[in-house]
């Protein structure tokens, strides 16, 4: 019986010993590059492979959870880093993780094909990767069996033939949510969007904490809901249509995407301070910005490739709905305000 | 009987070996429990309140100025007491039927009770709406039959609705210790009462229940922390307008970037809980008491008169119903199409279309999964028996005189063992990132991170479920198994083993459904070298699409199958040669 015990004691201890303590000699594997996402990074396999082969560098993808969570990790960590590169910081946080100085300015020779719009940081401490719109979905056939119309514009959605169609997610938790949020504030106004709220609360607005759960229990096209109306995304009915079951001949839903009434999102990737390979992490961003992976993008994460020269899939090319006009609101304003906006939404509409 | 010679020199080395190894033994619920959970907990908490080295009560002082905080508190209360009270006299019934008549389906019922532990919020909330919601079917019928212009039943983002989802995820836990320990007791007791003239009622509200008391109390606690603690329930179904202190805790320290608030919170969250359990093992010290154990054979039996038959099936139509209709609004899901059956969402399951990175393939999903979840229940299992065996034995010494502070140190450490349990598991998840991912213990990347991270919310289940069972063994047993000449371990498994095996199982049931279903501690660990099932899950809904809907239920509905069928075969495990006494 002792052996027995001693011996599983033994192996539990040197399990344990083992994982931690036994890293194979450095020099004889390839320099690793851990890449810190959000958890809906994706990229495809082979280019990675290729990637690689190519550059002798293995990159290592880390996702930690949503976009705020991940850059918040990424801050609270920042004395031991958490990867060597971190892509997926957006507008609406770029602000949080400048002011925390949490990156190494690199500027990538491959900035020259990125488009100008997107390139909100001249010391290059973050890189531009992809962008898309948060905009309002509506859908098609359950305004095709209704008298009522599909909305056009912000101010449909207080009118009182909407009442109890919408569903928005919440400011404080959700980047759609805020990025709705501000969409209301650049057409308002700071004096106006809480009145804006005020009367679509009393127009019976849904709120919900993350977008999944708004879009797979509330939202009439993709679940039993009984909200036709969501904050989403303008290529949502892109994605309906690429994973429908059987391809359809329309979207089943469709994008809001009048002036002003959707809010642009820029994803960037930077170089994470206290990393030890600076050299192979500016290669990652350099691969990042590589007309390979920005063609990749669109149907991994459906937004749109910053690089100008790549081209977009089909199913982009004739589903996509292009937004002429969104809300662009300077980084530094969304991070001096952001906060009082929030806890004066919250009042307003959840209290 | 097996002949023994007394102690000769050769033994006394041998006694000493034991006594070595014991202490060992000891060591490692301690040293575990330290490392994984005071550790990290420690350089969270740090981090938190001292960002500067300096105490920082700004932030949290505002707060609590504001009365909101005593809002949350509150709320988080009262919502515990009520789905812990909802769901402990819910279960009695169906522990009573599970524990004292046999019929057929019985460990399909008990399975299909403990499923809902098993999937993410996110897809039964999905499920919920489905059978409730607006356009639900339980509404749609209801609005056809009584012919109503709107919905009658308007659940969503209401409190009700918050109760209702504890009640279907912790029915289980409920039921499960409370049969499990109601079946090891005799009913001789209440039959002698009801002999003297006590009606059924009586009996059981006089003699059964206080005999009870051990497992209602321990289900009591477990529940309460787990309602207590509870996020993903009062998140999703409850809505933004609602705010437990784990959930505050988490919009505090991931949305708002407020970590001294967030780990103050979690400080008043684990203090709260410590008091509690505090106050519950000192109560427990006093009526635990050894009680007479029966054989399973002669306490189970079918049901034979008319109400009896009625009691027995009523019940288990009510968990059929009750539980297993949101479970089966799933599943029923995952096969239709827009033309019908379809079995196009298990299929895509196995492609990957766009060669994506991430692409889970369902086998090797189910077998990470197992592979963890097994893992953190042997963990969990062993240290948890090793941490009750030392508890009671201390216990003991301390009630027959041995040491004034033992007593204390031993609640101390019992009520210490529950709190990751009660730990917020942003905190906690945080706590991990920070410790373990760098020198001196840097287990990042190791695949054990995992199954520990699990193990250390599951010891304090098994604890709890196998505490009543090892302080109900009368020492008398040992003693005369001793006088008979049965050494320690022999003891341990022909005596104490076949009495706790049933509360043990559930232990280790709860910690592999824990560990499979879990979803958050997994988050510091996404390695996309070992995908598990409920990441695929949630990878499909970050996505709009028809296909990504139902291959998410189709991986829901494959995870439910893979608990069943561990569920059967961990219930029918057996260690050594013991059988039936």
């Amino acid at each position: 019986m002792r052996k027995i015990l001693l011996t599983a004691v033994g192996l539990f201890i040197a399990s344990i010993l083992v994982s931690c303590g036994g890293t194979p000699d450095a020099a004889d594997l390839p320099p690793v590059v851990r890449l810190m996402t959000h958890d809906s990074f994706d990229i495809s396999a082979e280019l990675l492979a290729n990637f690689e082969e190519e550059t002798g560098i293995r990159i290592e993808v880390f996702k930690a959870g949503d976009g705020g969570e991940m850059l918040n990790k990424a801050i609270l960590a920042k004395d031991a880093p958490l990867a060597d590169v971190l892509f997926g910081v957006d507008n609406t946080f770029l602000s949080r993780a400048l002011e925390n100085n949490i990156f190494i300015p690199y500027r990538s020779p491959l900035l020259a094909e990125i488009r100008d719009d997107l390139e909100l940081d001249n010391e290059y401490r973050v890189t531009p990767v992809d962008y898309g719109e948060i905009c309002l979905n509506y859908d098609k056939r359950w305004f095709s069996e209704s008298p009522v119309p599909p909305p056009a514009d912000l101010s449909d959605l207080i009118d009182p033939d909407y009442t109890g169609l919408t569903v928005v997610q919440n400011a404080a938790t959700s980047t759609p949510g805020l990025g709705f949020l501000l969409t209301t504030i650049e057409a308002y106004g700071e004096d106006g969007y809480l009145d804006y709220w005020r009367q679509l609360s009393e127009n019976d607005v849904l709120v919900v904490d993350g977008w999944e759960q708004a879009y797979y229990s509330h939202f009439t096209a993709a679940s039993d809901g009984d909200r036709p109306i969501i904050v989403s995304y303008a290529s949502s009915p892109v994605a309906e249509v690429y994973f429908a079951e059987e391809p359809p001949e329309e979207a089943p839903t469709a994008a809001v995407v009048a002036d002003g009434t959707c809010f642009r999102q820029i994803e960037f990737a930077g170089i994470l301070q206290g990393t030890e390979r600076e050299t192979e992490a500016r290669q990652v961003v350099d691969f990042l910005l590589s007309r390979a992976f920005q063609e990749d993008i669109p149907l991994k994460m459906f937004v749109l490739p910053a690089n100008q020269i790549a081209e977009l899939p089909e199913v982009f090319e004739q589903y996509g709905q292009v937004v002429t006009a969104p809300v662009q609101m300077a980084p530094g304003r969304i991070a001096a305000n952001r906060e009082a906006w929030i806890q004066a939404w919250t009042e307003v509409v959840l209290r | 009987m097996t002949s023994v010679s007394p102690p000769t020199h050769g033994d006394v080395s041998s006694a000493t070996w034991r006594r070595v190894i014991l202490a060992l033994l000891l060591l490692l619920p301690a040293a575990f429990f330290v490392l994984f959970y005071i550790y990290p907990l420690g350089s969270i908490l740090r981090l938190g309140l001292l960002p500067n080295g300096r105490l920082d009560t700004g932030a949290l002082s505002e707060l609590f100025r504001s009365g909101y905080l005593l809002r949350v508190l509150w709320f988080t209360i009262w919502q515990a007491i009520v789905s812990t009270v909802l769901t402990l006299v819910l279960a009695f019934p169906g522990a009573y039927v599970l524990s004292r008549f046999r019929f057929r389906g019985k460990t399909l019922i008990r399975t299909l009770a403990t499923l809902p532990f098993v999937l993410p919020t996110v897809v039964v909330a999905a499920a919920f709406i489905a059978l409730i919601g607006p356009s639900g079917v339980i509404n749609s019928w209801l609005q056809g039959a009584l012919g109503l212009e709107s919905a009658p039943i308007q659940l969503n983002q209401t409190v009700w609705i918050i109760l209702l989802a504890h009640v279907f995820f912790n029915y289980s836990v409920a039921l499960r210790l409370l049969s499990a320990y109601w079946q090891n007791l005799p009913p001789s007791m209440s039959q002698a009462a009801q002999m003297l003239g006590a009606t059924p009622l009586r009996a059981f509200f006089e003699v059964t229940l206080p005999q009870l008391r051990p497992a209602v109390t321990a289900a009591a606690v477990l529940l309460f922390i787990f309602c207590f603690t509870s996020f993903g329930v009062i998140v999703i179904l409850g809505g933004p307008r609602f705010a437990t202190l784990e959930v505050e805790i988490y919009r505090q320290a991931l949305n708002l970037l407020n970590l001294p608030v967030a780990a103050a919170l979690s400080l008043w969250q684990i203090l709260f809980t410590f008091i509690l359990m505090w106050v519950y093992t000192r109560t427990q010290a006093q009526v635990s008491r050894p009680g007479k154990v029966g054989a399973r054979r002669t306490i189970e039996r079918p049901a034979r008169t008319p109400r009896e038959k009625a009691l027995v099936v009523g019940n288990a139509l009510a968990i059929v119903i009750l539980i297993g209709a949101p479970l089966a609004a799933l599943i029923v899901r995952s096969f239709r199409g827009e033309r019908g059956f379809t079995l196009a969402f298990y299929r895509a399951l196995f492609t990957n279309r766009e060669d994506s990175l991430f692409f889970v393939p369902p086998g090797e999903a189910v077998f990470n999964s197992v592979a963890i979840a097994l893992g953190a229940m042997v963990l969990a299992v062993g240290l948890g028996l090793i941490a009750a065996q030392a508890l009671t034995r201390w216990e003991r010494q301390a009630a027959s005189g041995v040491g004034g502070g033992l007593g204390v140190l031993t609640r101390l450490l019992d009520a210490l063992l529950m709190l990751p349990l009660a730990t917020s598991a942003v905190t906690l998840g945080l706590g991990y990132l920070i410790a373990l991912g760098r020198p001196p213990l840097n287990l990042r990347s190791s695949i054990l991170m995992l199954p520990i991270a699990h193990a250390v919310v599951a010891i304090p289940f098994v604890l709890r479920s196998v505490l009543p069972g090892f302080r109900g063994i009368h020492p008398s047993l040992h003693e005369a198994a001793a006088m008979l000449g049965a050494n320690g371990w022999r003891i341990w498994r022909e005596i104490d083993w076949p009495l706790i095996r049933r509360p043990a199982l559930v232990g280790a049931l709860f910690a592999f459904t824990i560990s499979l279903g879990e979803f958050g501690a997994t988050v510091f660990l996404a390695r996309p070298e070992t995908p598990t099932m409920p990441v695929a899950i949630y990878r499909f809904l970050g996505q709009p699409g028809a296909l990504n809907y139902g291959q998410a239920l189709a991986m829901s509905t494959l995870l439910m199958l893979v608990c069943m069928v561990a569920f059967i075969a961990i219930e029918h495990f057996r260690f050594g040669d013991e059988g039936e006494f």
